[in-house]
C-alpha cells in the first residue's frame, strides 16, 4: 500500500505549501509503513517532476495532457480520480489550497469517501491513523477517524508541517497520461488577474496595528487609529472589517490578503481564524488583547492582555505616547 | 431563474464551548444559534439575482425543530418558500450524509442555480456545496465573489490565493459556494417579518428522501487546543496591563 501525495504547481510556479504536503507524507509514511509517491499534474511538468525525483519518493506520477494545463475542476478530478484507480492507494494527501478545497471534496465522492480537510496533526496508534483538525474556526480542536473501503483522502494546513524537514533520495519519473476528454469539463477558467495595485505595502511595516470583528462598529474605529498613531504602525484589519466596507481592502492580512512578517503584530480583537493567522504569524513578536481568554490568537501571541479593548487600548495608546516621551 | 440556497444554523458567533459528555462534539445546551455567515451572503446574492431576472428563491435547511427560526429570518428576507430537512441525528452523519439528503431535496426541484456558502462557522470542512454538485450531477466552483448570469450559463468572479482572482464560464444548472462579504446582508423588513409567517415551510424525514449512509468519517473527540506557544499575560487594570506590556515592548522588544 502507499500514500498518494499530491503536489500544487502553477504554472510551472510551486505552491509552497506542496512541499509541506510531501514532508508530511514522508514521515506518514515511515509510521504506517507505506511508501510514499507524488503525483505532479499539469501540461509541460517534465521539470517539475524531475525536481520531486530528488527527493525521498517511491516514485513520482508526471500526470500531463493539454487539457490540464489551466486548472479546472472537472479536469482534475477525472485525470486524479483515474491515477487513483490505477495505483489504489491507502491514503491520498492534499496541500490545503483554494484549489484543492474546489476539486478534492468531490474526487473523494467519486470513491465514497469524504476528505478530511484542513488536518493539522495526524498519528498513528497500532496502524490506525488519526487526524487533528479545528473546529469552530480554530476555537477547538477535534480527533476524526476514517472507515470505509476507498482511499483515506486528507488536505493539510499550511504550517503544520515543516517543508525544512523534507529528505531527500532518488526517484523514478513515470508519466500517466489521462483519459481527459474536452466535453466533460464544464468550467471554462479565464487568466487569474489582481484588482488595482495596492497603494498600502503592509509589508514594509515595521509595527502593525491590527483590528478585528471586537471593535463591533465602524464608528469604534479611531479608537484602534489612535492606536497605530501612538506607535506609528500601519493599520490592518481582519477579513471581516474589510468585507464590511470598514476599512479598504488592501489592509486586509490573512490568506485572501497579505502576508506580512513585521517586528510587532498587535492584534486587536481578532479572534485568530486560521485564515487570519497564515497571514501574520510570521511576525516577530505578536500581541493579542482579546476578551476571550480561549480566542485561537494566543495560541500564536507572545503578550496577551484579557479584557475589554475599549479601556485597554487608550491606556495602551496613552503609555506609548509616555514611553516615547521619557 | 429558480435558485436553490442551502442554509445551515450555527451557534452564535461568541458562544462559550465546552464539551459535551460525550465529548465528541459541543454542549448545546443554552447556546443561541443563527443563519451561518457565509450562508447568509449566498442569501443574499440569490435575492438580488431574483431582483434583476425574476425567478424564485427556495431556501433548504437541514437541522433539528430550532432550524425553523433560521428558516423563517431567510424567508422574512425576501425567500419565496423554504424546504426544512428535520433531523435532530445529523451530527451522526459526515458531509457525504448531509449532502446525499441535501441533493435528494433539490433534485426534483430542477432549479437553475444553487447557492451555499463556502464553509460552516461550526464544522468548517467546507465541501458540502462541492459533494452535492457531484451527487447531482453539476458543474460547481468554489468561493465565488460575483455572479454574472447569461444565456443559459454564468460568468462567476472566483477568489484566489494572496489577493487574486479569476472569471470562469459554466453552463447551468450549476452549484456555487459564495465568500463572505461580496455583497452587503440586507435586514428583514417589518413587512418581510410578517410576510414570512404565510409562506410555505416543506417538512421533509430523511427517510423520505431516501436516507443517508452510516458516516466514513467520525468525530472521536473534540477538546480545547494545547498552547504550543507560551503568552506572557498581562494581568491587573487596563492600565497597570498596558504598562507592564510597553516596558516589554521597549526593553525586550525594543521597538519603543
Amino acid at each position: 500500500m502507499s500514500i498518494l501525495v499530491l503536489l500544487e504547481q502553477q504554472c510551472g510556479q510551486w505552491h509552497r505549501m506542496s512541499w509541506e504536503t510531501l514532508s508530511a507524507a514522508q514521515q506518514l509514511g515511515a509510521a504506517l509503513g507505506q511508501s510514499v509517491e507524488a503525483v505532479v499534474v499539469g501540461k509541460g511538468i517534465g521539470t517539475l517532476a524531475s525536481e520531486v525525483a530528488t527527493k525521498k519518493v517511491a516514485k513520482v506520477w508526471a500526470v500531463e495532457h493539454d487539457l490540464l494545463d489551466s486548472y479546472t475542476a472537472d479536469g482534475y478530478t477525472a485525470a486524479i480520480e483515474e491515477l487513483i484507480r490505477k495505483t489504489q492507494p491507502a491514503v491520498v494527501l492534499f496541500p490545503h489550497t483554494y484549489q484543492v478545497r474546489d476539486f478534492a471534496p468531490k474526487l473523494a465522492t467519486r470513491f465514497l469517501q469524504v476528505l478530511v480537510s484542513d488536518v493539522i496533526a495526524a498519528r498513528v496508534d497500532a496502524g490506525v491513523l488519526t487526524l487533528v483538525r479545528q473546529f469552530f474556526q480554530g476555537k477547538l480542536n477535534g480527533d476524526v477517524r476514517v472507515s470505509g473501503a476507498g482511499p483515506l483522502f486528507a488536505s493539510l494546513q499550511a504550517g503544520a508541517w515543516r517543508a525544512d524537514a523534507l529528505e531527500s533520495g532518488s526517484a523514478a519519473v513515470e508519466a500517466f497520461a489521462p483519459a481527459v476528454s474536452a466535453d466533460k469539463i464544464r468550467q471554462k477558467p479565464e487568466a487569474p488577474f489582481r484588482e488595482a495595485a495596492r497603494a498600502v505595502d503592509l509589508t514594509a511595516a515595521e509595527i502593525i496595528v491590527s483590528v478585528g470583528r471586537g471593535i463591533k462598529e465602524q464608528s469604534n474605529l479611531p479608537v484602534v487609529e489612535d492606536l497605530a498613531k501612538a506607535f506609528g504602525a500601519e493599520l490592518a484589519a481582519s477579513r471581516p472589517i474589510c468585507d464590511a466596507g470598514w476599512l479598504p481592502m488592501e489592509r486586509q492580512v490573512g490568506s485572501s490578503g497579505q502576508t506580512v512578517a513585521p517586528k510587532v503584530y498587535i492584534a486587536v480583537g481578532i479572534s485568530g481564524a486560521i485564515q487570519h493567522l497564515v497571514g501574520m504569524k510570521g511576525a516577530k513578536t505578536i500581541v493579542a488583547i482579546n476578551k476571550d481568554p480561549n480566542a485561537p490568537i494566543f495560541e500564536v501571541a507572545d503578550y496577551g492582555i484579557v479584557g475589554d479593548l475599549f479601556e485597554i487600548v487608550p491606556a495602551l495608546a496613552a503609555e506609548v505616547r509616555k514611553a516615547k516621551g521619557a | 431563474m429558480k435558485i436553490i440556497v442551502a442554509i445551515k444554523q450555527v451557534p452564535l458567533r461568541d458562544s462559550p464551548l465546552h464539551p459535551d459528555s460525550s465529548g465528541k462534539w459541543i454542549d448545546e445546551t443554552d447556546l443561541g444559534f443563527e443563519i451561518n455567515e457565509p450562508d447568509a451572503y449566498a442569501l443574499e446574492e440569490a435575492l438580488q439575482l431574483k431582483e434583476k431576472h425574476g425567478g424564485e428563491v427556495v431556501v433548504l435547511c437541514a437541522g433539528p425543530e430550532r432550524a425553523a427560526q433560521t428558516i423563517r429570518e431567510a424567508l422574512a428576507k425576501g425567500a419565496d418558500r423554504a424546504i426544512h430537512i428535520t433531523a435532530d441525528d445529523l451530527g451522526a452523519l459526515d458531509t457525504l450524509g448531509v449532502a446525499k439528503l441535501l441533493a435528494a431535496a433539490v433534485a426534483p426541484e430542477k432549479a437553475d442555480l444553487i447557492l451555499t456558502g463556502l464553509q460552516s462557522d461550526d464544522l468548517g470542512s467546507g465541501q458540502t456545496g462541492v459533494v452535492m454538485a457531484e451527487l447531482l450531477g453539476t458543474p460547481h466552483s468554489t468561493i465565488i465573489m460575483q455572479v454574472e448570469t447569461r444565456e443559459g450559463n454564468i460568468r462567476v468572479k472566483r477568489e484566489l490565493e494572496n489577493g487574486w482572482f479569476q472569471h470562469i464560464e459554466m453552463p447551468l444548472p450549476a452549484v456555487l459556494t459564495m465568500q463572505s462579504g461580496s455583497n452587503k446582508l440586507r435586514y428583514a423588513t417589518l413587512m418581510g417579518i410578517k410576510k414570512a409567517k404565510s409562506k410555505e415551510i416543506r417538512r421533509v424525514t430523511p427517510a423520505e428522501l431516501g436516507g443517508a449512509p452510516t458516516a466514513v468519517a467520525t468525530i472521536e473527540k473534540v477538546y480545547l487546543p494545547q498552547k504550543s506557544k507560551q503568552t506572557q499575560i498581562f494581568e491587573g487594570d487596563a492600565k497597570s496591563a498596558a504598562a507592564q506590556l510597553v516596558e516589554k515592548l521597549k526593553f525586550e522588544v525594543r521597538v519603543l
